[in-house]
């Protein structure tokens, strides 16, 4: 189902994904000043100056957001009994978006820095050692629940590709059009998973089949889920999210 | 121009410093982006069984709301850093806030009540007004806290632990919010039934043709 050349056209999609979206949601949701203005009794015209500004400030929160993560600090793990069943089910549409996706025909393509870039076809991605965590998942709109993962940990799988682990980001493309970035440091955390299994079962659809990075040192919105490509890249990737304002680090 | 006007006359008393007033404005807007953009944050999730007003909240959308928390909390924190180390190493704390006693908070809010509360000196706060301050910097402390457990879970465990866990610290953050706010609206309360305060608070003394000593 994924015959997509990546690559250069990887970089040509997500420009001119972030340049519309920027535009459109911005636009529309806008930065509502809301009560502020009621309040100052006059409206704030230069909207795009403030925005602009605060995804200044946005930029200077990741800056200090890693140099506040420690690359070796865990996070809190938590025993059988406080895991959450049934998992949330949370993405940009309904349930009846979920994608359906083939095991039969998944393969997981490589792209950019990495030295060996032959797709993966899910039984060998099963064959990779595996490690299983008690995380607590937390969303960027507050709620949280912990849950069980098992899979291989990022860093080896880059390792073994030959990934450019100098390089300064990872990217993910997933099947439901979902894509997200993370820094190079949180990719190679010990904590952060290439996870194909939850609460013991093969990764339920709802929650990500067949791949889900899972980083329990990042908000929810940077575990993406049907995860089809991984690239690696000293180009900033951004996000779904992160491209209409989400901060980009989003770091716990 | 009233500068002008008045630059002649004999200067009333400084009641309040410029530092003290520009920190006072400064946390004022901050805590103001940071409330409003919070309750948008809230309403994303709430931790209660009720949502906030969301025609009063900033940001739009959680996304935009997020980006005025994040940058609002630097203004605060920033500014409330200066006001501490300023309150505590010049004395101004032990100077103007202190000391305060249960008993005289009781009797000075009796006494504002039932309308009996002088307010002839405006450089000596009051017991009432006293406990209020000191009320409002620990709650904004308790605020900055559990916000920076909420933000940091991860690198900061052992703050949310202290807080009893993720969860609590949520509730925490949005208790504090409202115990602050209570005492914000009782301080601007009584601002407005004592006027002349907005105005020491602005430009640092009463006019010098309103105070003949």
């Amino acid at each position: 189902m994924i015959k997509l050349k990546m690559g250069e056209r990887f970089a040509a999609l997500r420009n001119r994904e972030i340049a519309s979206l920027e535009r459109r949601l911005f636009l529309r949701q806008g930065l509502s000043m809301g009560a502020l203005s009621l309040l100052a009794g006059c409206n704030v015209t230069d909207e795009a100056g403030v925005e602009n500004a605060l995804r200044k400030i946005s930029s200077w929160n990741d800056t200090v957001q890693a140099k506040l993560f420690a690359p070796k600090r865990l996070a809190q793990e938590y025993p059988a009994s406080a895991i959450v069943r049934p998992f949330p089910f949370n993405a940009f549409y309904d349930e009846d978006g979920i994608p359906a996706v083939s095991a039969a025909d998944f393969s997981l393509e490589l792209a950019g820095l990495i030295r060996e870039r032959k797709p993966w076809r899910l039984a060998d991605l099963y064959a990779l050692p595996q490690v299983t965590q008690t995380t607590r998942h937390i969303c960027v709109e507050g709620w949280s629940a912990v849950g069980q993962w098992s899979g291989t940990p990022l860093r080896h799988f880059l390792e073994r590709v030959g990934a450019d682990t100098s390089a300064r980001y990872v990217g993910f493309k997933c099947a439901d059009d979902y894509y997200t970035s993370i820094d190079m440091a949180t990719a190679l955390h010990p904590q952060t998973l290439m996870a194909f299994r939850q609460d013991g079962d093969i990764l339920p659809a709802p929650n990500g089949f067949p791949l889900k990075i899972r980083v329990p040192t990042k908000l929810g919105f940077k575990n993406p889920k049907h995860v089809r490509a991984i690239f690696v890249t000293n180009e900033y990737p951004g996000g779904y999210w992160e491209d209409q304002g989400y901060n980009w680090f989003a770091g716990l | 121009m009233s500068d002008s006007r008045t630059e002649h006359l004999p200067a009333s008393p400084m009641i309040h410093g410029r530092l003290v007033r520009l920190a006072h404005w400064v946390n004022a807007l901050a805590f103001l982006v940071l409330l409003l953009s919070g309750w948008k944050i809230y309403n994303a999730s709430p931790v209660f069984a009720f949502r906030l007003p969301g025609e009063l909240t900033l940001g739009g959308w959680l996304g935009g709301a997020l980006l005025w928390h994040f940058a609002a909390m630097w203004l605060l924190a920033l500014n409330g850093l200066l006001y501490l180390g300023y309150g505590f190493l010049s004395g101004h704390f032990r100077r103007k806030l202190w000391p305060v006693s249960p008993a005289a908070v009781w009797a000075d809010i009796r006494a504002a009540l039932s309308g009996r509360l002088a307010h002839d000196d405006l450089s000596v706060y009051n017991a009432a007004q006293r406990a209020a301050y000191i009320a409002l910097i620990l709650g904004i402390a308790l605020l900055a806290l559990s916000g920076l457990a909420i933000w940091k879970p991860v690198q900061l465990a052992p703050l949310v632990e202290l807080f009893g866990g993720f969860d609590t610290a949520r509730i925490v953050h949005f208790v504090a919010m409202a115990l602050t706010l209570v005492v914000v609206a009782v301080h601007v309360l009584m601002v407005a039934l004592v006027p002349r305060t907005l105005l020491t608070m602005l430009i640092g003394r009463l006019p010098a043709t309103r105070s003949p000593q």
